[in-house]
């Protein structure tokens, strides 16, 4: 026995519809979305799809297929279906992914999303109803409405040197190299809507063989944007509209795409040529044993951009991490990459961090005279100060705070570049507050140093920082 | 709605109340065998509804009727 009802890819009542009549669609009588929406049903329910499928639904008359699909679902911002329905594939890639459209979400103001996506060959489904109007907002004029075609916004017909001319998707779509399978099919009679039915199946057959993006754009019809009876419209239809969007297939490789292909983006990501390409001893700080902390640290690192201020700040972060403590680090800078005055925040903890801004710092860093003058007054009694005497003439106030005068930026000439100040900065830090071992801390830099050719250089400058200290004492 | 579950024959049905009387069932059927009735539903609309007899369960009416739930055709 055979029998053609209501599939159970929908839900069986639509509670999340509001008003009465939840056994009803909300479209108008004829409406084509309501013969679409019966075919994707019917296919997911077939192919066993609805425990893992996605619903992306647009902005347009389809807004609510979320009152409708049994299965997971979205509604995107409008035009952005494509976009949305790429994230969810690609962070859910067993997922089965709809994107659902109508012309003026799909053709105007998501054509970017729609084209990239297209482009990308996301192995995604993109279901595109064009019934040549803007039907929820009242019978405005689409992309894809046809020259001399009447509508609220061209009462006298749609004029070529004024308003251009439709948009043909699929065609337009079928140029690019990745797209799998492009149709135009219509929902006109019984032949058409049997076409269209098989079209819609291959399209998620496809997508569920990892086989990549299809596009299946659905000529439909609007009998209340275009003002006509259901019956009479899918007539006009057929004699009409299909002159100006022939139907076909545009392009099909689903033949010849191997199954799984457009799903290799998934591990097509190898960190081991990062590294190569940035130089990079390897991508992660490795693993470590939680090395406790001396005590909690607020440090303010400021300075002028250029001086690796962010970055000592950075660094110093690492090594927090890497130790299992709890970390913040917190920039502010200006536009300028070099010049301008930069500072940092890092917070340093055994336990929560609350805000990672440091107001009252309990170890500040100055390396310019602006810097001293700016935040000195803010750290808090006891505070341990250091300055790069090599350019900061002023001098701290040595009996309130702890001041470690050390000139940074000429020993770090000495050792090679005076770029490199702030990792001399940073050792004599280390050194002042004990907060961790040397040992460690140069464990950390050599995998957190980008540069493998620098890493020696680092790590020489770390040390003479960390001596001058140990040995001023 | 003519009752044809002991009958050993197809036959369609349309849930009157989910019927918008957009007609499309009626330019589809080859057999002519769908009718509009004259009393309105809940909704305002004048539903279609089965004439009763030579319906050939081909199906055609439930993929030409937007509503999913409006239709149901059973070919034994």
């Amino acid at each position: 026995m055979k029998t053609y009802e209501k599939s159970g890819g929908f839900f069986p009542v639509f509670e999340r519809k509001t008003g009465p009549a939840k056994d009803a669609t909300h479209y108008c009588p004829g409406c084509g979305h309501g013969n679409v929406h019966k075919m994707i049903a019917e296919a997911l329910e077939e192919f066993g799809l609805l425990g893992r499928s996605v619903f992306v639904s647009p902005v347009g008359c389809s807004v609510f297929g979320y009152y409708y699909f049994n299965c997971g679902n979205f509604q995107a911002a409008h035009g952005r279906a494509p976009a949305v329905a790429t994230a969810v594939k690609r962070t859910n890639p067993d997922s089965i992914v709809i994107s659902y459209q109508g012309d003026g979400d799909l053709a105007a103001i998501g054509t970017a999303e729609t084209i990239h996506a297209a482009n990308r060959g996301e192995n995604i489904c993109v279901f595109f109803v064009n019934n040549a109007i803007y039907g929820m907002t009242g019978g405005q004029m689409a992309p894809t409405t046809m020259i001399g075609q009447r509508s609220t916004t061209t009462p006298q017909g749609r004029i070529e040197t004024v308003h251009g001319n439709p948009i043909r998707m699929a065609e337009m779509l079928a140029t690019l190299p990745a797209p799998t399978y492009i149709e135009r099919v219509a929902i006109g009679d019984s032949k058409h809507i049997m076409k269209a039915r098989k079209a819609i199946r291959k399209a998620l057959k496809i997508q569920a063989e990892g086989k990549g993006y299809s596009f299946v754009e659905i000529v439909s019809s609007c009998p209340t944007g275009w003002k006509m009876d259901p019956v009479h419209a899918r007539d006009w239809l057929l004699e009409d509209m299909l002159k100006v969007f022939p139907l076909g297939v545009f392009k099909d490789e689903s033949d010849t795409r191997d199954e799984g292909y457009w799903n290799r983006r998934y591990d097509a990501y190898d960190p081991a040529v990062v590294d190569e390409y940035l130089d990079r001893l390897k991508s992660t700080l490795g693993e470590s044993e939680p090395v406790p902390l001396a005590g909690d640290l607020h440090c303010k690192f400021a300075g002028f951009g250029g001086q690796g201020i962010l970055t000592a700040g950075l660094l110093l972060s690492q090594v927090g991490m890497r130790a299992g403590q709890h970390v913040s680090w917190f920039p502010a800078y200006g536009p300028e990459m070099r010049g301008g005055t930069a500072n940092c925040s890092v917070n340093l903890c055994a336990g929560r961090i609350g805000t990672p801004l440091v107001e009252n710092p309990n170890v500040l860093v100055v390396m310019n005279q602006p810097s001293l003058d700016a935040f000195a007054g803010e750290v808090v009694d006891g505070g341990v100060i250091i300055v790069d005497t090599t350019i900061v003439e002023g001098r701290p106030d040595a009996k309130r705070l702890r001041p470690v005068l050390i000139p940074a930026t000429a020993i770090a000439d000495e050792v090679g570049t005076a770029k490199i100040a702030n990792v001399v900065i940073l050792g004599a830090l280390v050194a002042a507050t004990d907060c961790f071992p040397r040992a460690f801390c140069e464990d950390t830099l050599r995998a957190a140093i980008k540069k493998r050719s620098l890493v020696d250089m680092n790590i020489d400058a770390f040390g003479r920082g960390y001596e001058f200290v140990k040995n001023a004492r | 709605m003519t009752d044809n579950t002991a009958l050993d024959v197809p036959w369609m049905e349309v849930n009157g109340e989910l019927c918008k009387g957009c007609q499309l069932c009626l330019a589809v059927c080859p057999k002519s065998v769908i009718a509009i009735s004259e009393k309105l539903n809940s909704a305002s609309y004048h539903p279609a509804y089965y004439t009763g007899a030579d319906c050939t369960g081909c199906g055609l009416c439930f993929y030409a009727c937007p509503e999913p739930g409006a239709i149901r055709v059973t070919k034994p």
